[in-house]
């Protein structure tokens, strides 16, 4: 259970974060270039992090107490493989779910 | 005059972003459902979106929640998910930087993947957009997509409460990030970013309080960076 305090922390910080990162050049940089180098890394932010949150969800899941899964396994390679050749974020998604729960009908 | 060509550039912005609509609203609906599960109520679910309005940032956050991670950390990480909105803004200011300050304010709220990406290749390909036409514009590519966002997210948590906590849906986020991240794979600074931070993130998984994801997303980042830098110095 997500602790009550956490959580409005959370949305409240979050929030308060998400729109200072918004407003932060528009708002008060004004017109003015920002250094190449650090255009750079912002590009790379959201497939640095996400590939870190996905892979020890993928090989280790919380659920099965770490255990190594194939229907988990195989689900996110079913995913993977739709999204890098067919681009498209919510059919990838169903294919990867229902690859998840077939793989655990069957197995079980 | 002026009135009709920012009533004609507004159209033109929900006329472009409409095509989102589809993503949008499995997207809103998915988060719903995973935030109730997890044990949030229908009103602080439909809040999460309403304040944050960031669904990677969302599932970042839910996700290292139900892990039980330190707030910090679940701070850093989902707003390390959103630093990317900075990118967004710095390269929206040429265009709309010269709009009012409450302008800018509502923008920047509204700054999300779909009206970025939108916009900046509008204004890209149609230098000769006015200020205000660009800022009408910009408001028209969010039209169709954020107020979907916190629709569809309230659809969402209620259908959630109506489902059984057992159905196991734990796998929902690692799944919705791996077909968010796969199409964003297009360069080869893009696929050694990913890996390296996927590997990094395995290799520091004991690290405490989960900061080995953001130790590893950092790493990620470095490595992209350092590949782009190399491949423009060899295009030079």
């Amino acid at each position: 259970m997500i602790d009550r305090t956490e959580l409005w922390s959370v949305i409240i910080g979050l929030g308060i974060g998400s729109f200072a990162l918004r407003f932060a050049f528009t708002g008060l940089v004004g017109d003015r270039q920002l250094p190449v180098w650090l255009m750079r890394h912002l590009r790379y932010t959201a497939v640095g992090i996400l590939p870190a949150i996905i892979a020890p969800a993928v090989l280790w899941p919380a659920a099965t107490q770490g255990d190594f899964d194939l229907p988990r396994v195989s689900a996110a390679l079913v995913t993977l493989t739709l999204g890098l050749v067919w681009k498209n974020v919510v059919g990838s998604i169903i294919g990867g779910i229902a690859t998840l729960y077939a793989l655990q009908i069957l197995l079980n | 005059m002026a009135y009709t060509s920012l009533k004609s550039a507004y159209h033109a912005g929900i006329r472009d972003s409409a095509p989102f609509m589809l993503v949008i609203a499995p997207f809103a609906m998915l988060f719903g459902v995973l935030a109730t599960e997890a044990g949030l109520s229908v009103f602080e679910t439909l809040t999460f979106s309403i304040v944050v309005i960031a669904g990677a940032a969302q599932f970042t956050a839910l996700q290292l929640m139900t892990e039980e991670a330190p707030t910090l950390v679940v701070l850093a990480s989902a707003l390390a998910v959103n630093l990317r909105m900075a990118m967004y803004s710095a390269s929206l200011t040429p265009h709309i930087g010269a709009a009012s300050l409450w302008q800018r304010a509502i923008a920047a709220y509204f700054t999300v993947d779909q009206s970025y990406a939108v916009s900046i290749t509008k204004y890209e390909t149609a230098p000769e957009m006015s200020p205000q036409e660009k800022i009408a514009y910009f408001f028209g590519t969010v039209t169709p997509v954020c107020p979907l966002w916190w629709i569809f997210t309230l659809v969402g948590a209620i259908v959630g409460e109506a489902i059984p906590a057992s159905f196991a849906l734990d796998f929902a986020v690692p799944i919705t990030f791996l077909a968010i991240v796969a199409p964003a794979l297009r360069t080869r600074a893009h696929i050694g970013a990913a890996i390296t931070a996927a590997f990094l993130s395995l290799l520091l998984f004991s690290v405490p309080f989960n900061l080995g994801i953001l130790l590893a997303g950092m790493g990620g980042m470095m490595v992209g960076a350092r590949i782009e830098a190399m491949t423009d110095e060899g295009a030079q």
